[in-house]
């Protein structure tokens, strides 16, 4: 054959190097998503067994206080009430974002508007370096010196959603910092130097210019920061308390759904109501992780920045 | 001047905030440092540790740490390229790339203890692993991969079009703009976030307590015949790493020493990411100046 | 590039015949032990001690919990599984096919904070404080001091144990939990008012114990029955063990391990035992 045409029919080195790099591509990702429905699929078959398997009204496990899956009620019904580890788990995480929330955001204004240098040369490496800190050392911190302070300050054993807080602020903190920083870096400098042409302080400039038009990257900071505060496990449990009753106020011993799952996981016989029930807890987290990400992504769309 | 002063006002309040961001972190960075770095001794290092007696070491932990970290990390890294390019050069915008967009998200925030367990239903039992290297490094490769993925998307996304636009008026495939242009170009980002990444999972312990297990048996160090059952290669052996040991010492009560120990641990596993940070910056720069060919200032 | 591609390639090949070599060729032999984290410490010690005098033999011991070890030795997925408590008294365990070998005997006792001067306590006094009828220590002739609870998590068998001949079935008050021991005496140590209870093993010098009924939590009232508190160690074995297993079982109802190991780390060997209990805790002499 004509090596022209030959060389032109053919498929050439290019196309098929194209094609491969494509297919490894999509391998690579296919697989992503294999794991996720593997996951998914796990979690929910063991989660959901307690409600098909062992019969346990979804409306009484997600609202009823009393959490012993070993022993049954006057019902004969196992007691499974997961309302206390829902609203501790929430409790924390909705407190912790909103002690963090205001100095993640001050920081992040003041690294990018107020003084760049110094903010870069000193609070990024140190907010840097806190991410990458094993959350079973703040989990010691935590029991070593928070939860002392607290019983000092205001009596009880000085376990419970105050200390969980605390230790979650930190940890969650430098998260929120740096995202927020990126936030606050994406808004154009013109935007800024329109500002300050009008005649408008720093100070009006950040709050009215650089803060409205960097919400949907601040409020996504916030939110995943949230999502790691709910899925914390090591470091809330050692300071949290673990009983499973309705916090009546923030040093009264409480649980999180992560620390009764660790805890509880390896003392039970897999297949058993009690097993099961742990996977509930865990379903439930995974629940929350979607729906999380599912504001992030809403957050994200509603208020993408159109220049 | 109502606004002049606001202007004030916020300026010194910012400046309050930062300040306590920074006392905080440095205090907590101290406590931990001093506390620790007493009890950082070449023998601390390198000795195994005793579980009922005073004076033992981390050395067995240490070399687990960092051999689960480089297994974690060989299988990762290529996934993840794979994945970020696939995403940010290939997929279509449609329904499908959304949702596995959002599969990647949700991996990403999901609790780690979750993770492990997975792990250890699919690793440890169902693939028969058992407690071991293998299964710690797959529990991590599953928590690692969403960050670095996107990570990988983030950096060849920031790079201009124009770029592609080159690559491809030069007569290049698409599959070769990418990989000979766009990667090295955003090459110092994407190693940044991998050694970060390195970091993290250097410091994980909820995922492999039911994963990579919590014991640490003897290993001989003259053996590294990687099917030889104490070898320090063997990926199928149980491996306690640094941070799952911080957490048994601790509970377990047993080891006389532990809160020295575990200070000291903590001193270490915290130095250790500091290495890795100021590695990812420098690491970054030089593989970016190799790649492109650009001169000592290029940047 | 593709020389990149071929690498990883080579890699990631390079990891399946490991997985595959493992259970062939003479490259050592180990069996793996998982569950109790109450009898960890002893097996892991034993575990460590056979290995360094039988080259080439390796014992993995891990924990997990009772519960992990008793469902891992049902599915056959490891060769021995530590237990705090019978295989019975766990729902979802088929007992028939396990057997049961009592490697050791564990005393239980009451802790509380120092502070608390409260020396002894009668088990109706006990059972009160734990069911939370009684919430201050000046009800049972301690100090104005409220009582703090500290429990082991669900299903732990120090918990199931402490229960069992304490509250007698009766439901206990829903009050903070820990994972483990180490925990449990660090808050008991910190926290005034503070009661817990742990294993004899685990006393220090930071807590107090308590008399029970006037009896004393000392290894000789557990040989006599005198305490009551207290358990065997299970370490439970998928039909009867073979090769390694049965060497290792061999090796731990060895003196050099029931009579030197198992007092230094705060065990009761079974031979010292004047009675046995079985699982309904009826008490028979040993004759």
């Amino acid at each position: 054959m004509d090596p022209i045409r030959e060389s032109l029919l053919k498929k050439s080195h290019q196309a098929k190097l194209e094609r491969r790099g494509r297919l490894l591509g999509l391998f690579c990702i296919s697989l992503i998503v294999v794991v996720v429905a593997a996951i998914f699929y796990f979690v929910a078959s063991r989660g959901l067994a307690t409600f098909y398997h062992d019969k346990i009204n979804l409306w009484d496990f997600l609202t009823k206080q009393a959490w012993n899956p070993g022993t049954k009620d006057s019902h004969g019904i196992p007691e499974v009430g997961a309302l206390p580890m829902i609203v501790g788990s929430f409790l924390v995480t909705i407190f912790a974002a909103l002690v963090a929330t205001p100095f993640a955001i001050g920081a992040a204004i003041f690294m990018t508007e107020i003084s760049p240098r110094r903010g870069m040369q000193i609070l990024k490496p140190v907010t840097e370096l806190l991410v990458g800190i094993p959350s079973v050392v703040y989990g010691f911190i935590g029991l070593t010196v928070v939860v002392p302070v607290i019983r000092y300050l205001f009596g009880g054993t000085g376990f419970g959603i105050l200390a969980g807080t605390f230790v979650l602020f930190v940890m969650i903190l430098p998260t929120v910092t740096s995202m927020s920083v990126d936030a606050l870096r994406a808004v154009p400098r013109h935007y800024r130097e329109a500002s300050l042409a009008l005649g408008a302080t720093r100070w009006q400039t950040i709050y009215k210019v650089v803060l409205r038009s960097s919400l949907p990257g601040l409020l996504t900071a916030i939110v995943f920061g949230m999502a790691r505060a709910f899925g914390e496990a090591l470091a809330v449990q050692m300071v949290i308390g673990n009983a499973a009753l309705l916090p009546h106020n923030l040093v009264s011993p409480a649980s999180t759904l992560t620390s009764i799952l660790t805890m509880g996981i390896g003392n039970t016989i897999m297949g058993s109501l009690e097993n099961n029930a742990l996977w509930s807890l865990a379903l439930i987290l995974l629940l929350m992780s979607l729906v999380f990400n599912l504001l992030i992504r809403l957050i994200g769309r509603k208020g993408a920045l159109k220049p | 001047m109502k606004v002049k002063r606001q202007d004030k006002v916020a300026t010194v309040i910012l400046y309050l905030i930062a300040g306590t961001i920074i006392l905080v972190l440095a205090s907590l960075l101290a406590f931990i440092l001093i506390q620790g770095l007493p009890h950082v001794t070449w023998h601390f290092l390198t000795t195994p540790a005793r579980s009922f007696e005073a004076g033992g070491g981390i050395g067995i932990q240490l070399f687990n740490s960092f051999y689960l970290l480089v297994l974690a990390m060989v299988i990762s890294v290529p996934l993840s390229l794979g994945a970020g390019i696939y995403l940010s050069e290939y997929a279509k915008k449609n329904w499908l790339t959304s949702l596995i967009r959002t599969a990647i998200e949700i991996l990403s925030s999901l609790p780690s203890v979750v993770v492990g367990l997975f792990g250890f239903l699919i690793f440890v039992i169902q693939f028969k692993f058992g407690f071991s290297i293998l299964s710690g490094a797959l529990v991590l490769t599953v928590f690692n991969l969403p960050l670095l993925t996107r990570n990988v998307e983030e950096s060849l996304a920031s790079i201009s079009s124009m770029q592609r636009e080159a690559g491809l008026a030069l007569g290049l495939s698409r599959w070769e703009t990418v990989t000979r242009i766009i990667v090295p170009e955003a090459l110092p980002g994407i190693t940044t976030g991998m050694i970060l990444g390195a970091g993290r999972v250097f410091g994980e312990a909820a995922a492999l307590i039911y994963t990579a297990g919590q014991s640490a048996p003897a290993l001989d160090f003259t053996n590294w015949n990687p099917f030889y059952i104490a070898s320090p290669l063997n990926p199928l052996r149980p491996a306690e790493t640094l941070a799952v040991h911080i957490w048994k010492i601790n509970s377990e009560g047993i080891m006389p020493d532990a809160v020295a120990v575990s200070a000291g641990a903590s001193a270490v596993l915290i130095i250790a990411v500091l290495v890795f940070n100021l590695s990812a910056r420098w690491f970054g720069q030089h593989l970016y100046q190799k790649m492109t060919g650009s001169g000592k200032k290029g940047a | 590039m593709k020389k990149r591609i071929l690498l990883i390639a080579v890699l990631l090949l390079g990891l399946l015949p490991l997985t595959a070599c493992q259970s062939s060729g003479n490259h050592g032999e180990s069996i793996t032990i998982v569950g109790s984290t109450a009898l960890q410490p002893l097996v892991e010690a034993a575990g460590e001690q056979y290995g360094s005098e039988h080259f080439g033999k390796f014992i993995n011991v891990q924990g997990g919990g009772s519960g992990t070890g008793l469902s891992q030795i049902q599915e056959g997925a490891v060769a021995i599984g530590n237990s705090d408590v019978y295989a019975e008294e766990k729902s979802g365990i088929n007992e028939k096919k396990l057997v049961d070998h009592r490697v050791a005997v564990v005393g239980i006792t009451p802790v509380i904070n120092k502070q608390v001067k409260v020396k002894n306590l009668s088990f109706a006094q006990l059972k009160a404080i734990f069911t939370g009828q009684v919430t201050n220590w000046r009800e049972v002739g301690g100090p104005n001091l409220p009582i703090v609870i500290v429990n082991r998590s669900q299903g732990s068998g120090t918990r199931v144990t402490f229960e069992k001949w304490v509250l007698r079935g009766a439901p206990a008050k829903q009050a903070q939990e820990q994972e483990s021991t180490g925990m449990v005496r660090q808050i008991v140590a910190t926290t005034p008012g503070a009661i817990s209870y742990m294993a004899f093993s685990y006393v220090d010098k930071t807590i107090a114990t308590v008399n029970v009924a006037g009896v004393a939590p000392t290894v000789k009232n557990v040989t006599t029955n005198r305490w009551q508190i207290w358990s065997y160690e299970h370490m439970y074995t998928k039909g009867q063990p073979k090769g390694l297993t049965k060497d290792f079982i061999a090796y731990i109802f060895s003196n050099k391990i029931q009579e030197k190991m198992l007092p230094k780390l705060g065990y009761i060997p079974v031979s010292r035992m004047q009675i046995q209990r079985d699982l309904n805790g009826k008490v028979t002499p040993v004759n």
